[in-house]
């Protein structure tokens, strides 16, 4: 969808872009990333002809920047700026609008999209709509500064670090509704960013960048795994392979097709299980799967009866479509090796244990 | 109670002087308006240029009144109009430039880069971003400085009667050569509360005409 080709940006004998080749695919997130100074920034302004390229060319949908008129060009591309840049003189509507007016849509029409993008960054738009810029938090600012750049609908969106002025509380938020409008949208976005946590939770790639240059362009979990020098390691942070955890899902960590016990089941049963399977303690499921406690081997000795006499509650189960982070740390607050996983009807799907999320981590590794 | 004596006697000759100094200052400011800001927006491109137009303004403005008046005497003898209404006019444009071009370049200068930024990524024209964006926030500003400049020139036009071009500073002019503090008084009470009056009006336009979301609560 977008290709830069040989891009290099010469401001009197300093070169802050030098010869950077990206190639990004439709509905995508590239992430550029690096420290202040690096290039990023001018990178992505180059592609939207707010900064002329001194060398090298930029495609679009196959067709070269160069040759479209840059007013025409901006408007068919969304853009976020971290200052955010409401007008103040324009309503929150009209501010959303501006470029469906200037592209001279129907008024009704816009204004009713308007509406429709409000209501999907959480904004009512009964109360939001017709208010002015200064009467809404910076956050709520800035969901509309976002929500501004989909209005006319175009298929590319710059974003320049647009999340990097808002409390950390709120930008967790944002993020995660700007995740989600990117899930319906599936926009190709180009996003600056210095955050290494927010380029690994919103990229499909990763691009960082270093006096100018290129360094690594690759997968969150490639660069986090392999960086290539000795920058980007440091730049990425010695905690690096905990970063990982949050780009792999329980799902795809868990144990599938787990052993189980019900409460009717005979205790010599539950042991044999667990024997055979080789583990020290198994879930015991009610009647539709779901979920109710578990037993142990140990506990299990020397006993008799059925195992719904002997079973101990679970601290806690995760869900299966939430992260390794999130899972690892339920291990460490509840001092447990293991973990259950359950669908949202707390169904039984597997479980995970702190071995099976070491071995994955590893894969990467032992691969190579 | 002379004074106003005075006052009543000449009513109708104090508002014939009263409009002819409100003729004076409403077209010199009107014209300078259509020099003045659009002046301050060009300079907005140029930190030199600026920087020239500014203190050439500025230069302007400690010229005393009635020596610029006499400056343009010979200048407009040949079109037969060296003293009257129209050099008067012509001074007070002058004067009027500064405060104009000064405001309108303040206030442009001052609107937050971002609005700016935005604007062009969004692909505004650098027309439209001044009429939809800079314009509207930059306007009680310029406003401010049109209220200056006719506050300033009330003042001024006051010097304009003695190159015949009349206003209330005739009665002022009169005062003094006649020693007669009743037309001293009428002359300068008049000006004062003319002075008071444009400055609240302009006032009130400047709160109209500043745009909603940029009102204080």
């Amino acid at each position: 969808m977008i290709r830069l080709k040989n891009l290099t940006k010469i401001y009197g004998g300093i070169t802050a872009v030098d010869n950077v080749s990206i190639e990004v695919g439709a509905g995508e997130v590239c992430v550029l990333l690096g420290p202040s100074g690096c290039g990023k920034t001018t990178t992505m302004k180059m592609i939207n002809r707010l900064i002329e390229p001194s060398g090298g060319r930029i495609f679009i949908g196959g067709k070269d920047v160069t040759e479209v008129d840059p007013v025409q060009l901006r408007r068919s591309i969304g853009y976020v700026i971290q200052q955010i840049g409401l007008f103040p003189n324009k309503t929150v509507e009209d501010n959303i609008c501006v470029v469906p007016d200037m592209l001279g849509q129907d008024r009704k029409t816009s204004r009713k999209r308007a509406a429709e993008l409000l209501e999907m960054v959480n904004l009512e738009p009964a109360a939001y709509a017709k208010r002015y810029p200064k009467e809404l938090s910076g956050g709520q600012q800035q969901r509309v500064g976002v929500i501004r750049a989909l209005a006319a609908d175009p298929p590319v969106l710059l974003m320049d670090e647009p999340f990097g002025a808002i409390d950390p509380i709120n930008r967790e938020v944002i993020q995660d509704e700007f995740m989600k409008l990117q899930a319906a949208m599936k926009k190709t976005v180009i996003f600056v960013s210095h955050d290494i946590d927010e380029a690994v939770k919103m990229a499909s790639r990763i691009a960082i960048f270093r006096s100018g240059r290129l360094i690594q362009y690759d997968t969150p979990d490639n660069i986090l795994a392999h960086p290539v020098d000795s920058f980007v390691a440091d730049f990425v942070g010695h905690d690096r392979t905990l970063k990982r955890l949050r780009l792999i899902t329980v799902r795809d960590a868990m144990a599938t097709e787990p052993p189980r016990v019900t409460p009717d089941d005979d205790v010599d049963t539950a042991v044999a299980l667990m024997k055979r399977h080789g583990h020290v303690s198994v879930v015991m499921v009610g009647p539709q799967g779901k979920v109710l406690g578990f037993v142990r081997l140990e506990a299990l000795h020397g006993k008799r009866g059925r195992v719904g006499e002997h079973y101990e509650k679970l601290t806690s189960v995760v869900h299966v479509d939430d992260n390794l982070r999130n899972a690892v740390s339920q291990m460490f607050a509840n001092d447990q090796s293991w973990l259950a996983c359950v669908s949202t009807e707390g169904v039984y799907q597997g479980y995970i244990t702190q071995r099976s999320i070491t071995h994955l981590l590893g894969a990467t590794y032992r691969d190579r | 109670m002379e004074t106003l004596n005075f006052a009543i006697a000449n009513w109708p000759q104090i508002l014939a002087r009263g409009w002819e100094h409100i003729s004076l200052v409403g077209v010199s400011v009107s014209i300078a308006v259509f020099t003045g800001v659009p002046i301050g927006i060009l300079i907005t491109q140029s930190r030199v240029a600026a920087d020239r137009v500014l203190y050439a303004a500025a230069i302007i403005m400690t010229i005393p009144s009635i020596a610029f008046f006499g400056l343009l005497i010979p200048v407009l003898s040949p079109i037969g109009h060296g003293i009257g209404y129209l050099p008067a006019v012509i001074a007070l444009i002058f004067y009027s430039q500064l405060p104009i071009i000064r405001n309108t370049y303040a206030a442009i200068m001052n609107i937050d880069p971002a609005l700016r930024e935005a604007a062009r990524g969004m692909g505004m024209t650098a027309f439209r971003r001044l009429r939809e964006v800079e314009l509207p926030i930059a306007l009680p500003v310029i406003v401010n400085g049109v209220r200056n400049a006719v506050v300033l020139n009330i003042a001024i036009a006051t010097i304009a009667t003695y190159i015949g071009a009349g206003g209330l500073g005739v009665f002022i002019s009169r005062g003094i050569s006649q020693t007669d503090p009743r037309q001293l008084i009428t002359g300068a009470v008049a000006v004062s509360v003319l002075a008071i009056i444009a400055d609240l009006g302009l006032l009130l336009l400047q709160r109209r005409l500043t745009p909603v979301g940029l009102r204080q609560p």
